[in-house]
């Protein structure tokens, strides 16, 4: 099936099986590998992309029925020049084994700029699907306050 | 990493030592070391098989799988503190797999001694059997080893290196080595001459290696300090290679299923509708399971789905309840072993009350984060392989072995696990990929499990029984009597690794009960083996996971039938055993603002568990509230001896709890059909953030030795909340995961 999509800002026109999950069409076909598969079952975030600024499970989106445009953890920031939320993550040695922390951070910048200041319950509401098995809970809460300040700063 | 690459990829052409695989050697061989497995290309110069410099710097080697627990992070600090590296000049790779990278802590951790009460010279026997890790492919992070065995070794390691340095600087400026010294990656001479390493590192390899003497601790630069992780930067940005982010020029993708009746044959399968699916190249028949490679890993998982396949039955009981009951029927054979049996355990002493329990654990899988996976390629040249794991040299040979080649064929990348726990010691995920590509001989075929296929075939937390018998008497423990019966961990890991598993008393089955710095007049721990084709394994602190349940539940049992303060209580009987187990408990009292009484609607537990080298103890507060019960906070002391990195102890403490806690809460592997039947998050889910605690942790420095990290932090975790939670409702949880017993708010 032939289908246009705009991932980062780069538009690309595919051929792939319109039931293709948008993980997959990541990882696979399009080589951005931050964005994890962990259940396929939209029930542990590791796979957590913005479609038009709204955190979707992309291992439970067909690539026929996105419509709008595809945010990944390499649009975010770069290793020279991480974004805030990743600064943050970095300030705070948040990441563990890691795996978990490319959809905790896509997934905490969406409720960043829907509120830009959230207090624990909130962070805690909007980070509730995404697992960390290594349990780094508490300073991924942490690093949601000191970006929310970074950002509210500049 | 582009730099890094080129060096591991050389690197991983060394012409491999032999595997012996024997402890038949003299104690003359322990000593020698291992060959250098470094072999440098031009203008590079190994200075040890822990350090590679060339023009562009220097490149050290921590030969430790980063699976989260930051020790490539500590390991390189430990390299760089003696070799005068500035932090932004430390590289890290996790180098080839080789014997020089043995693990002597590991094979410490098997001794029979309790742990807490080593004395020097154990400490130095232990150290020199360590060396026979190098004797026998020992090169696996496990046992919360990895900075026990490194502390020394890499130190001395950068300090030779260094002095090798100065040497050359000192031939080459026709000056006495005492009037140099190093800085930032560079030989200083007085008059301010600075030599780089990179200028010196060809003549300082011939200079022959002397004896050094390690910087007192009031000098350290770096260790002791919370340094910033040198996979941060990658893993925050989505930029870190994971085995499963492996790509390569043309590789294809397979998925898997085996037979969930794990072990059980397979009968027959219909691959056709699969085969007629686009994208689909190959079918593989695995003997007990079935494989599709295909275009991408989404149509490898839809065409193995489509597969119909007749399975055999396990060669184990069929469902859970015949499994406990095998494992109870262990109790009529004679013990396996009485590893501690202090004072008279038989008799109930005289005016006492008895307290009996029976505690059952359930079977538990690893679930790390990140699936089974691995990625090979078969070539005339041999096999390469790309594959998270926590034992090389093993996984090495058992895939050169399934390729019919010689290890030195294989080339093993280990790139960052997702999580590992233990489940990445095992070498079936590795083999499974090669039998794979093997079938696509000249491509490059990345295999991925389904969360389904992983869980369904881990090597599970054995489920256990504890028979607890005990006595008190004017308000003190005056018996504690344990017996636990559960699968054999250490004989199924051992055979899986090397085919064999040596006869005797197993420590595993009882670690955690019968090495606690408990004071108990009569205090006798024995255990059972249960004969059983579960497969079973490694999981994040092994024997102590289950063993510090059943040992904390009791004695909190004790507490209340003595009438005493959970917490006073043991104080009492650790005070004259093990000062730094006291002293654990002193800070979460202090810590917690333990009184001994809680208000209504508020819970408080305590548990203290000493393993692998480290005493732990922990508070836990639960809460009742209107959606039902939450795990407000938890404070956490340990004592490690001396506190490598901070920052990183107090990471690894967080996630041993929460990570202790998840299966406290919801953990649990049932089986029917032999079949286990949790097979993703649903249903055998983990705390998330709205159900993890604020945590607080305090690190103490008493301890003799350096204790481990990594896993000391999971086994007080499930008591102390069981402990909670007997506190707030009076309902004494003898049987976990806890959510069958109480109403937990999510
Ligand atoms: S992989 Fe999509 S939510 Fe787990
Ligand atoms: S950092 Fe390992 S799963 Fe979150």
């Amino acid at each position: 099936m032939a289908t246009r999509l705009t991932v980062n800002g780069t538009r690309h026109d595919l051929d792939l099986a319109g039931d293709m999950p948008l993980l997959w069409v990541l990882r696979d076909a399009l080589g951005l590998t931050g964005t994890k598969y962990g259940c396929g079952v939209a029930s542990c975030g590791a796979c957590t992309v913005q479609i038009d600024g709204q955190a979707v499970r992309s291992c439970v989106t067909p690539l026929s029925s996105v419509q709008g445009a595809v945010t990944t953890i390499e649009a975010l920031g770069t290793p020279d020049s991480p974004g805030a939320l990743q600064q943050a993550w970095i300030d705070h040695q948040v990441a563990q084994c890691g795996y978990c922390q490319s959809g905790q951070i896509v997934q905490a910048a969406a409720l960043l700029a829907e509120m830009p200041d959230p207090t624990d319950d909130q962070i805690d509401a909007a980070m509730a699907g995404n697992l960390c098995q290594c349990g780094t809970y508490p300073r991924i809460r942490a690093a949601i306050h000191a970006a929310a300040l970074a950002l509210g700063r500049s | 990493m582009g730099r890094a690459g080129t060096i591991a990829r050389r690197t991983f052409l060394f012409g491999a030592v032999a595997i012996s695989g024997g402890l038949a050697f003299g104690v003359w061989q322990v000593r020698k070391d291992a060959p250098n497995p470094l072999k440098p290309g031009p203008g590079d110069t190994a200075l040890s098989a822990f350090v590679l410099i060339d023009a562009s710097g220097v490149t050290l080697i921590a030969p430790r799988a980063e699976m989260g627990q930051g020790v490539q992070t500590t390991w390189a600090a430990l390299l760089a503190e003696e070799l005068d590296l500035d932090w932004h000049q430390v590289r890290v790779i996790h180098g080839p797999p080789a014997k020089a990278y043995y693990n002597s802590a590991l094979v410490a951790e098997g001794l029979p001694g309790k742990g807490y009460d080593t004395s020097g010279f154990q400490h130095s026997l232990a150290t020199a059997l360590g060396g026979i890790g190098k004797l026998v492919d020992l090169q696996v992070t496990g046992g919360s080893t990895s900075m026990r065995d490194g502390f020394e070794r890499m130190r001395v390691a950068g300090a030779t290196a260094r002095e090798m340095l100065k040497a050359a600087a000192a031939q080459r400026l026709a000056l006495d080595i005492t009037q140099l010294r190093c800085e930032s990656g560079a030989v200083v001479a007085r008059d301010g001459t600075r030599l780089p390493y990179a200028d010196l590192a060809a003549d300082a390899a011939g200079i022959a290696p002397q004896a050094v003497e390690l910087r007192p601790q009031s000098e350290w630069r770096l260790l002791g300090k919370t340094m910033p992780r040198l996979d941060m930067l990658a893993k925050c940005t989505g930029t870190a290679t994971f085995g499963i982010d492996i790509r390569l020029p043309g590789m294809r993708f397979a998925s898997l299923r085996m037979n969930p009746a794990q072990g059980g044959a397979m009968r027959s399968f219909d691959a056709s509708r699969a085969e007629a699916l686009p994208g689909v190249d190959t079918i593989v028949d695995l003997g007990t399971g079935v494989a599709v490679i295909a275009s991408d890993t989404w149509t490898a998982l839809k065409a193995v789905n489509a597969i119909e396949i007749d399975w055999g039955p396990a060669p184990y009981p069929a469902d859970t309840a015949a499994i406990f009951d095998a494992i109870t029927q262990a109790f009529d054979a004679p013990a396996n072993s009485t590893m501690r049996d202090d004072g008279n355990a038989d008799t109930l002493p005289d005016g006492a009350t008895p307290v009996d329990s029976v505690y059952t654990v359930p079977f538990l899988a690893h679930a790390t984060m990140e699936p089974m996976n691995a990625t090979a390629r078969i070539s005339a040249e041999g096999l390469e392989l790309w594959c998270g794991n926590q034992a090389p040299l093993f996984v090495r040979r058992h895939c050169a072995d399934t390729a019919g080649l010689d290890a030195e064929q294989v080339t093993l990348h280990t790139p960052f696990m997702g999580g590992g726990f233990g489940r990445r010691g095992e070498v079936d995920v590795a083999v499974l990929a090669t039998r794979i590509a093997m079938a696509l001989p000249g491509t490059a075929v990345q295999t991925v499990w389904s969360r389904e296929e992983d869980m369904r075939h881990d090597f599970y937390r054995p489920g256990a029984i504890a028979r607890m018998r005990g006595a008190v008497s004017d308000g003190n423990a005056v018996l504690f009597d344990a017996q636990v019966a559960a699968p054999n961990v250490t004989a199924q890991a051992l055979t899986r690794w090397s085919g064999f598993a040596p006869p005797g008393p197993d420590k595993t089955t009882v670690d955690g009960l019968f090495n606690q710095p408990y004071g108990f007049p009569n205090y006798r721990v024995r255990g059972y083996i249960a004969d059983l084709a579960v497969p079973v394994g490694f999981w994040r602190s092994v024997g102590a996971s289950q063993n510090g349940f059943f040992h904390e539940s009791f004695v909190d049992e004790l507490a209340h039938a003595a009438n005493a303060d959970p917490l006073a209580f043991r104080l009492n009987l650790v005070r004259d055993v093990h000062a730094p187990s006291a002293g654990v408990l002193d800070a979460v009292r202090d810590m917690s603002g333990w009184t001994g009484q809680t208000p209504e609607g508020v819970g408080r537990g305590v548990a203290l568990c000493h393993s692998f080298g480290t005493p732990v103890a922990q508070v836990i507060e639960v809460r009742q509230t209107g959606a039902g019960i939450r795990i407000t906070d938890a404070w956490i002391a340990c004592d490690v001896g001396t506190a490598l990195d901070p920052g990183n102890i107090e990471a690894q403490m967080t996630g041993g709890l929460i990570y202790g806690l998840s299966a406290a809460v919801r953990g649990e592997i049932t089986f029917d059909e032999g079949a286990a039947e949790q097979g993703n998050f649903p249903d055998y889910d983990a705390l998330r953030m709205t159900s993890a605690p604020r945590v607080q942790v305090r690190i103490l420095e008493t301890s003799r030795f350096l204790g481990g990290v990594g896993e000391p932090g999971t086994p007080p975790a499930a008591p102390a909340l069981a402990n909670a939670l007997f506190d707030l409702t009076g309902i004494r949880a003898r049987t976990l995961p806890l959510v069958k017993h109480f109403a937990f708010a999510t």
